[in-house]
């Protein structure tokens, strides 16, 4: 037999329609196979669900049926003609024939038309082996062309190459309007039409190019296409991959699944999978595009070592840097005490890989000092959901937005910072659902196509305490309080207390005007929306968290949701957008220096005895240093080693040259990471780690869903991270062996209650698994408190708003918030190796016009933008869609270093960092900061790597 | 008063003014037992060590909760 090129090639079956859920089934018979479907199920995917596939091309299941390329022909019996299968709805008792002579004319007649307008260069175009009009034209035994080729066609027009990963070639466009469906219904944006009428008509992204247009370069049209119209560069460069391998995306916390589809052990593309259950074969451009800087050439493959930050790096073996790593810290140990080193975990790194990281401080150090860059972002949810709900985790699945009729969207962006969800969120609101937007900023939500926020409460930075007291009370001074639910789920005293104090006078939305800045009326509007439409369902994110009120707002939240029984069933809850891939697999795995994974206190003296039992070793049981604490003592003196697992604190913590400082103090720094980064320049070890497609071992994405990560080509730097961290704790007196990251999965199984039932092949059997996975859950948990909270009653908790110490006065008069862009990802250091620059190659500080013209500011002028922390200069974009007296910046771009503006003030109960509010001025200015010039030189000096040692020449 | 101090007073009062909307015992309570749950040997000690907490002079919830602060 002759082997198949696509042979190891994962394929999903495409049905042609979507398979309707309906509880009612038809059965019906097709070409004499009885067949039993969902009501509504097209006859096409029924045929698809019996065995047959009917030609088509304009169909494909992620889209609605639409019945134009007249490809899909069937016989029914008792019906005239002969129906398109794709629109046809499948009936009981329906005798349908897929397959006659009659059929098979017609379906060539089809496809000599669409072939006559086509190029026939079949063999030389990039799609060959992968393109479904090549594939009917086969199906349909098409052998002559009647109508030649010399008619009038389409082989003249323009390709459009402005998108820098995919191209559009209209001489080879069918006009099956699956792109513009795809833009349309999953991801909704848009950005495509049909242009002109009959023969003239073609796809177009608006008047001008794909990269000019609104297109954000998810892909979704690129995947639709069933021709080589719209196709990804890399296949073009390549050809076509030979194997694929099911991954998870290393970027946001939305989890999407995607095949690797490789040629040997390189990446030709990554294609969103069907089956991934947090996407459902949807992609963003940063998951779906950008995933270039995995082998750019910036990439650190070898072990180095300095003595001081400002030597040059010199290569050496791993043995010798990990043995230099370690005897440090154990010197530091020894003359500074065990308290005096610690290590920071990586949300962008796998459980398996943050697990042993936390048990090497654990075990090895033996000490708490270990923390996560969740610190920065999520450690409030944590605090708060665990306080109010038991648990520290969002209670639903994406899919749950599908069934809501209410969503407030609150401190969050999901169309840039999670945008894969985002157009699940989009295609709900588009069917119909109501939406409540509270954000300082005109996120593109509040007015984007076909959707409209029914209210925008536009507060000001810092005032989300104050605006969610003014919800509650409006629900519970009118009456619209779910009193059955809260008297059956919910602590009663504690509520009655809550009711008390949210209904005073002071927590009116009237009172609390001065501070929101929302007129009242808007308030209890929207209140009354989310009490009272439905299934109402929260979302949101780091406008949330980093605040110095954070805990507060993420129990205010709770309040909201259970006051108004909207938690433990499909389509209600309170969801945190996680940032990075592994933010909830970084805090489950026990990175929080007060608790081991599975959020269980470090003087809980059971679940001590439990790791020390397993681990050989006693425990501390005090809690350690957080990342702020850490840094602190270092200034101070007492803080001496840190091992960074691939984090960027140097540029993406608060107030950097607080950080700096504290790095600097430090006498040893070991950064594991793919590139040199910030942190790197205070550094003196650096030890390789591995992008995501060199990696095996699992992410938690924001539903909790563990999704495998799986290897597709060896670690560049020769070792995978985990083995790396095995080694250190080895060196350091702790031996840990492993031969591969699913027994690390077996250790957790075994000491984390959540996750007893986890284990690499019940992933794998079932593609992903949402803990709590265990014997009361075997096959985990889709939605949480159901019938009651984990913690068993809910627990209202008391929020007064305390407004910040950080206000806008004389010397700092405007509110500075940052947040994140579609195309960039956190500190950039991977999407800035990508051609995601093409969309923002810079951060710019975006400033409402009468600001603006008051400091005769234009747009594109650089700007001063000084806060008490320090200054940095970047250009100015002039828009509304930031309130008078705030301004918003990205901190996507190291050499801009927003950071260096905002400041050390942090949430009262877990220190997250204040990074959405901080008092700032505005001046125009024609040079760069102080910090900007020295860092540029840093960035030379701190980074030298010495020549290798010439061998002469024999 | 170091840079650690300041911050740590900081901290201390803002977890004071979380908490002073419940009835002052549970007020109390609950800020010993965050400090207890959250900060470091070496930050509580800082802590109790401080002049105003030692003297009673600072916020009374504070000074009230810091019996109820374990000693590192
Ligand atoms: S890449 Fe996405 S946004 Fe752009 S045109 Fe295609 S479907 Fe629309
Ligand atoms: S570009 Fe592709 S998907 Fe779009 S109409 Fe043409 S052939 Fe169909
Ligand atoms: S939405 Fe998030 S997880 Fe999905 S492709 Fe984009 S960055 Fe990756
Ligand atoms: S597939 Fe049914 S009409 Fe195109």
């Amino acid at each position: 037999m002759r082997p198949s090129v696509a042979a190891n090639l994962i394929n999903e079956v495409d049905f042609g329609t979507p398979i309707r859920a309906s509880a009612d089934e038809v059965t019906l018979t097709i070409d004499g196979v009885a067949v039993s479907v969902p009501k509504g199920t097209s006859v096409m995917a029924a045929a698809m669900m019996a065995g047959t596939q009917i030609p088509k091309l304009c169909a494909t299941d992620s889209l609605e049926p639409f019945g134009s390329c007249r490809l899909c022909l069937v016989e029914i019996e008792g019906r005239k003609g002969a129906p398109a299968s794709c629109t046809t709805p499948a009936e009981q008792g329906m005798v349908v024939r897929t397959q006659t002579d009659r059929l098979a004319k017609l379906r060539r007649g089809v496809m000599e038309l669409y072939i006559s307008d086509h190029p026939l260069d079949c063999l030389t175009c990039a799609a060959n082996g992968d393109c479904e009009l090549q594939d009917m034209a086969g199906a349909v035994g098409l052998r002559d062309v009647r109508y030649g080729y010399a008619g009038e066609n389409h082989f003249d027009g323009a390709k459009d190459e402005t998108n820098p990963y995919f191209s559009y070639d209209p001489a080879k466009c069918i006009v099956c309007n699956r792109c513009v469906r795809a833009c349309e219904e999953t991801q909704g944006t848009f950005a495509l039409t049909i242009t002109g009428r009959g023969f003239g008509s073609r796809v177009a992204p608006g008047p001008t190019s794909f990269l000019g247009s609104e297109c954000v370069s998810c892909g979704a049209c690129v995947q639709a296409c069933p021709t080589a119209t719209l196709i990804e560069k890399s296949v073009i460069a390549h050809g076509q991959p030979e194997h694929s391998v099911v991954t998870t995306c290393a970027y946001c916390g939305v989890g999407c699944s995607f095949k690797a589809e490789m040629q040997g052990d390189r990446l030709v593309r990554m294609a969103p999978y069907k089956d991934g259950a947090a996407n459902e074969g949807h992609s963003c451009v940063k998951g779906r595009f950008a995933w270039g800087y995995a082998t750019h050439r910036d990439r650190i493959t070898k072990p180095m070592i300095r003595e001081k930050i400002t030597d040059a790096w010199r290569e050496v073996s791993w043995d010798e840097a990990i043995a230099r790593a370690a005897s440090e810290f154990r010197r530091i140990q020894t003359k500074y005490g065990r308290e005096s080193v610690g290590a920071i975990t990586s949300s962008r790194c796998t459980n398996e890989e943050v697990f042993l990281v936390q048990k090497l401080v654990r075990a090895a150090f033996k000490n708490n000092n270990v923390d996560t860059c969740a610190r920065v972002c999520h450690a409030p949810t944590g605090y708060g959901l665990s306080q109010t709900f038991g648990t520290s985790a969002g209670t639903q699945d994406f899919k749950s937005v599908d069934k809501s009729d209410v969503i407030l969207v609150i401190g969050a962006n999901p169309t840039d910072a999670h945008p894969v969800f985002a157009s699940r969120l989009k295609k709900r609101l588009r069917a119909g659902a109501k939406l409540i937007v509270a954000d300082p900023r005109r996120i593109e939500l509040v007015r984007s196509p076909h959707v409209r926020a029914a209210h925008h409460l536009q507060l000001k930075p810092g005032a989300n305490v104050a605006l969610l007291n003014a919800l509650a009370h409006v629900i519970v001074t009118e009456g619209l309080v779910n009193e059955a639910y809260v008297r059956e789920r919910c602590d009663a005293d504690d509520f009655a207390s809550w009711a008390r104090f949210v209904a005073q006078e002071k927590n009116s939305p009237e009172s609390m005007e001065q501070h929101t800045g929302v007129p009242a009326a808007d308030v209890r509007a929207a209140a009354r929306l989310y009490a009272t439409g439905g299934n109402a369902a929260i979302y949101y994110g780091l406008g949330v968290t980093e605040h110095s009120q954070g805990s507060t707002t993420v129990m205010a939240i709770a309040n909201l949701a259970m006051a108004t029984g909207n938690v433990g069933r499909d389509g209600v809850g309170v969801n945190p957008l996680r940032g990075q891939n592994n933010v909830q697999g970084s805090c489950d795995m026990g990175s929080f220096p007060h608790e081991f994974s599975g959020y269980r206190h470090v003087s809980d003296d059971a679940t001590r005895d439990m790791f020390e039992s397993l681990w050989g070793v006693k425990l501390d049981n005090e809690p350690g240093l957080r990342i702020p604490n850490m840094l602190d003592e270092a200034v101070e003196g007492a803080f001496k080693g840190l091992y960074v697992q691939g984090e960027d604190i140097a540029q993406s913590d608060p107030d950097t040259q607080h950080v700096t400082a504290g790095l600097a103090a430090m006498q040893c720094v070991v950064v594991q990471d793919l590139f040199l980064n910030e942190t790197a320049k205070y550094a003196h070890v650096f030890l390789p780690g591995a992008s995501f497609l060199e990696k095996d071992g699992t992410f938690t994405n924001a539903e909790r869903r563990i999704n495998r990560v799986r290897r597709v080509m060896q670690p560049l730097g020769g070792k995978a991270e985990w083995q790396v961290a095995s080694e250190l704790a080895t060196a350091l007196g702790y031996p840990m062996r492993y031969e591969h990251p699913g027994e690390i999965m077996d250790e957790i199984a075994r000491l984390t209650p959540g996750f007893k039932g986890v284990s690499y092949a019940k992933i794998d059997a079932m593609g992903s698994v949402q803990w709590p996975c265990n014997d009361a859950a075997p096959n985990g948990t889709p939605l949480m408190h159901i019938d009651r909270f984990v913690r068993g009653k809910g627990r209202f908790m008391l929020t007064e708003y305390v407004p910040t110490a950080e206000r806008a006065g004389a010397l700092f008069p405007l509110l500075l918030t940052t947040g994140r862009i579609l195309s960039q990802y956190n500190v950039g250091a991977q999407t800035r190796r990508t051609d995601n620059n093409a969309w923002h190659d810079e951060d710019v500080l975006e400033i409402h016009p009468f600001d603006a013209e008051h400091r005769g500011v234009r747009s594109g002028d650089l700007v001063a933008l000084a806060s008490r922390s320090g200054e940095i200069s970047l250009r100015a974009e002039i828009t509304d869609r930031v309130q008078p007296g705030v301004v918003y910046t990205t901190f996507h771009h190291a050499v801009t270093g927003a950071n260096v503006v905002t400041t050390e003030n942090s949430d009262w109960a877990t220190n997250c960092p204040e990074y959405k509010v901080t008092a700032v001025q505005v001046r125009r200015t024609n040079q760069h900061s102080l910090w900007q010039e020295r860092n540029a030189l840093e960035d030379v000096s701190l980074r030298r790597i010495a020549a290798a040692e010439l061998v002469p020449a024999k | 008063m170091s840079a650690q101090s300041t911050k740590l007073m900081t901290m201390a009062g803002q977890i004071a003014d979380f908490f002073r909307a419940y009835p002052q015992d549970v007020a109390i309570r609950s800020i010993a037992e965050h400090i207890n749950k959250f900060w470091t040997r070496k930050m509580r000690d800082t802590f109790l060590d401080l002049p105003e907490i030692r003297n009673g002079t600072s916020d009374p919830l504070l000074v009230a909760a810091a019996k109820s602060v374990r000693k590192g």
